[in-house]
């Protein structure tokens, strides 16, 4: 660990929002429309930690510690991942598994939360939510192992930084299908169209949005803060693969990457405002080929 | 025992002593029988007839043969319910209950529809105590039982900016097995403001009882009054009308398509339909300065006239609007991904739309020809046709592909009446209306059948006025979509049906 690794997971900190931002602005301009201020994730978070929070008498501390430590778990993954050729702030062997698992505490924390309130909504989106990330799992630890392999190591920060243009050269089509497979896993993860629809209004059909919907005030900023974070951490790992800048100058690569997670989330914006969302039974297949594709990016390479 | 009923005409005037009154077995054999024959209930209700009797009063309609029906018997107390017989009265049956205090005995849910007292001071069909309050939507509900079902119940307050109903779902997982439907929420006593009418309030009643429709309600009803002051509307108002109309249908079409996309997360149709339907509504704040159409029909004709330059001003518009409309709709049938959310989702066969009665689209997009405007033609309709959309599928699909044909219908129809409008006046004054009689009023709102039903006096005043909306009829059928159903395609069904609560709830 450096102490330079602060600047780009500051970095991370404070350009999280940005990137619903410029997914909204990609979607407004898809429809027509001028859009709300790339800031406004910003604008929401900080009008949300000044309100106040109103708890349900049916509810315990677990709802109230729900929010934030999701928000700590997400925080801790962030940790994890190197990025513009800085060394992460936490790296050991082993620490792929802790992120995927980190991450998965997050999620944990959030059910369990949604739980509390004893509302049939949260506990549908609880049992939705907990299905589609046991299938989502799979395929974003496979593609890790399926790079730990390619770049013989065990922790992000010899994994990532492995990944170059000759990596690119040597294992094109593996990391093709891999970076197919994670992108399904990005949109799935956090809750973009097709798999959920972070805009509708209808608690029937939503997954994560339903399981928030009782948290208020600063819980509700911690949730915000903590879904952009994670669109972060997920599109980081991704850019990391898909823009292997790799040039030594630390201004030019935190620039590749930033404008990679930002790609990322354009094309998020594109998807989104082209299609509509999978019926909620379809989901699960899409996932599903998601592990699939993982399994075939591991298979061409061990074979 | 049948009873052989006289035809009556729509839009003539119906003198009270012309209606029969049959004995309870022969009404019931009656309404039952030429259901069973393929005509529909329109309206069914009771009205007081002295201190202690009550007058039970079926409007039925053969859309094929075009002839209205009208079967009235007289009830002192309960009575044997026409539901386990004719599945349409269902909800009539619990209306008149709960207005008149009166058991249909046999009724397989006998529940109110929108808590309130009856109208007879001390009977109750469910003798609930005189000073109880009456909470809406707190009754007992249909209930699965079995140890993996959940129940799910949605409002009265929504998410989202919409009118308050409750719905109770039984779930096994994410299947739905059952949806029951509680309304109520918006009563307002409209039927009784109209008791003692008409005067200078009842057309605002009427145009306000649904907002969304406030053309077919005003037209409904002054097609009441000029029935029985027994004159028409010059032809150009009776254009004018129509024209008003059918904006009112394309606008509210076009918002539903663009919302049927949204609801399935397809951003670029509803945000374009959001704003295509704000030109059709400014198309029709040129017809009278008000987008939703209020303060244009008046008794008599309409209120506004316009000049030939406001008459090319609007062709020009929407000439352009339809260019829009089509491409953003086109945009939807284009797009594989909602093709797939639209297609097998919320089916209602044709036999169950006959069986509940639905009208307007729903019935349509079961493939049933229904249409009031081709069945009883009135005013401008009987010159110039407009052809009956249908799909056969009864499926979101169709509800959105019999939608869409009917913009494209209406549009050419707005056009060629326009052009082809004749001068005049637009308005006539209109006499008193006959006492002593009964006028059923039929228009084809862009949800489906209106249907007024009044009563006179023997000085001309309302002695009874039933409103129905089709969304009365329409209801159940939404519930009967989402049998078997994912729990998850509620609002993508329910968006599809786009029903009224306030002109269910009145």
């Amino acid at each position: 660990m450096q102490g330079t690794s602060i600047i780009p997971y500051l970095l991370s900190l404070v350009l999280a929002p940005l990137a619903l931002g410029v997914i909204n602005r990609v979607k407004a301009v898809f429809a027509g429309r001028k859009g709300q201020p790339l800031l406004q994730a910003y604008f929401d978070i900080f009008k949300l930690l000044r309100k106040g929070a109103v708890y349900s008498r049916t509810t315990t501390w677990i709802f109230r510690a729900g929010p934030v430590v999701s928000l700590g778990a997400v925080l801790l993954s962030l940790t994890m991942i190197p990025w513009g050729g800085f060394p992460a702030l936490l790296a050991f062997d082993g620490d792929i598994l802790v992120f995927v698992y980190v991450l998965g505490v997050a999620r944990f924390f959030t059910v369990i939360a949604a739980l509390d309130t004893g509302s049939a909504f949260e506990g549908m989106g609880a049992s939705r939510e907990v299905l589609f990330s046991a299938i989502a799992e799979p395929a974003l630890l496979l593609g890790l192992v399926t790079l730990a392999r390619l770049t013989s190591g065990w922790s992000l920060s010899t994994v990532l930084p492995g990944v170059s243009t000759a990596t690119w050269i040597m294992a094109g089509a593996s990391l093709s299908l891999l970076c197919l497979a994670w992108m399904i896993v990005f949109l799935a993860e956090n809750s973009r169209i097709p798999v959920d629809d972070p805009n509708t209004h209808l608690e029937l059909t939503m997954i994560h949005e339903v399981m928030v919907l009782d948290h208020s005030g600063p819980d509700f900023a911690c949730i915000l803060y903590g879904s952009s974070l994670k669109l972060w951490t997920l599109g980081a790992l991704l850019a990391n693969v898909l823009v292997p800048v790799r040039t030594g100058s630390a201004f030019i690569d935190i620039l590749a990457t930033i404008g990679g997670v930002f790609a990322l989330a354009a094309v998020t914006g594109v998807i989104e405002s082209t299609r509509a969302r999978l019926r909620l039974l379809r989901v699960p297949h899409l996932i599903a080929a998601a592990g699939a594709l993982s399994v075939l990016s591991l298979v061409l390479l061990v074979r | 025992m049948s009873h052989d009923l006289p035809p009556v005409h729509h839009g003539t005037v119906v003198p009270l002593s012309s209606v029969e009154e049959l004995l309870l077995p022969s009404f019931r054999a009656a309404v039952v029988d030429r259901v069973a024959a393929g005509a529909r209930i329109a309206a069914f209700f009771g009205a007081p007839d002295g201190p202690q009797s009550l007058r039970l009063c079926a409007v039925l309609a053969d859309d094929t043969a075009g002839e209205l029906f009208v079967a009235a018997a007289r009830v002192h107390g309960d009575y044997p319910a026409l539901t386990p017989d004719c599945p349409q009265a269902h909800w009539f049956e619990r209306e008149i209950a709960e207005q008149w205090g009166i058991r249909p005995q046999g009724h397989p849910w006998l529940k109110p529809i929108r808590f309130h007292r009856s109208y007879r001071g001390g009977l109750d069909a469910w003798s609930r105590p005189d000073g109880e309050e009456i909470a809406p939507g707190v009754v007992e509900y249909f209930k699965v039982h079995g140890e993996e079902i959940h129940e799910v119940a949605v409002g009265p307050v929504h998410a989202g900016i919409i009118e308050p109903g409750h719905f109770r779902f039984q779930c096994y997982g994410e299947n739905v097995l059952h949806l029951e439907i509680e309304l109520g929420y918006q009563h307002r006593g409209l039927e009784r403001r109209f008791v003692g009418g008409p005067d200078r309030r009842t057309i605002h009643y009427a145009e306000t009882l649904a907002g969304d429709t406030t053309v077919g309600h005003a037209l409904a009803y002054c097609r009441v009054l000029e029935t029985l002051a027994g004159v028409e509307a010059p032809a150009r108002a009776q254009v004018l009308r129509g024209v008003a109309l059918e904006l009112e249908r394309v606008a509210n079409h076009t918002g539903d398509l663009g919302a049927l996309a949204n609801d399935v997360g397809f951003l670029p149709t509803a945000s374009y339909c959001g704003r295509i339907r704000g030109d059709f509504l400014n198309l029709t704040a040129m017809l009278c300065g008000n987008r939703f159409g209020r303060a244009l029909v008046r008794p008599g004709g309409t209120a506004m006239d316009l000049t030939n330059a406001d008459i090319d001003t609007i062709l020009n518009k929407l000439e352009a609007a339809e260019r829009d409309v089509a491409g953003a709709v086109d945009l939807l049938w284009s797009t594989g991904s909602v093709m797939a959310r639209f297609d097998h989702t919320g089916t209602v066969s044709a036999d169950d739309a006959r069986a509940v009665g639905l009208v307007g689209p729903s019935a349509r997009a079961c493939g049933i020809e229904r249409d009031v405007r081709l069945d009883f033609p009135d005013e401008v309709y009987r010159y110039a046709q407009i052809p009956v959309a249908t799909w056969p599928s009864g499926d979101v699909f169709a509800r959105a592909t019999v939608r869409w044909l009917e913009i494209q219908r209406s549009l050419s129809f707005i056009k060629e009446q326009l052009r082809s409008i004749c001068e005049g006046a637009v308005a006539i004054e209109i006499g008193p209306p006959a006492g002593a009689s009964m006028v059923v009023s039929l228009v084809e709102g862009w949800r489906g059948e209106i249907c007024h039903v009044a009563t006179t006096d023997e000085r001309g005043r309302f002695a009874h006025y039933k409103l129905v909306d089709p969304s009365f009829h329409n209801w159940f059928g939404l519930a009967l979509s989402l049998r078997g159903e994912q729990i998850s395609d509620f609002p993508l069904c329910n968006k599809s049906f786009n029903l009224s609560y306030c002109g269910h709830d009145l």
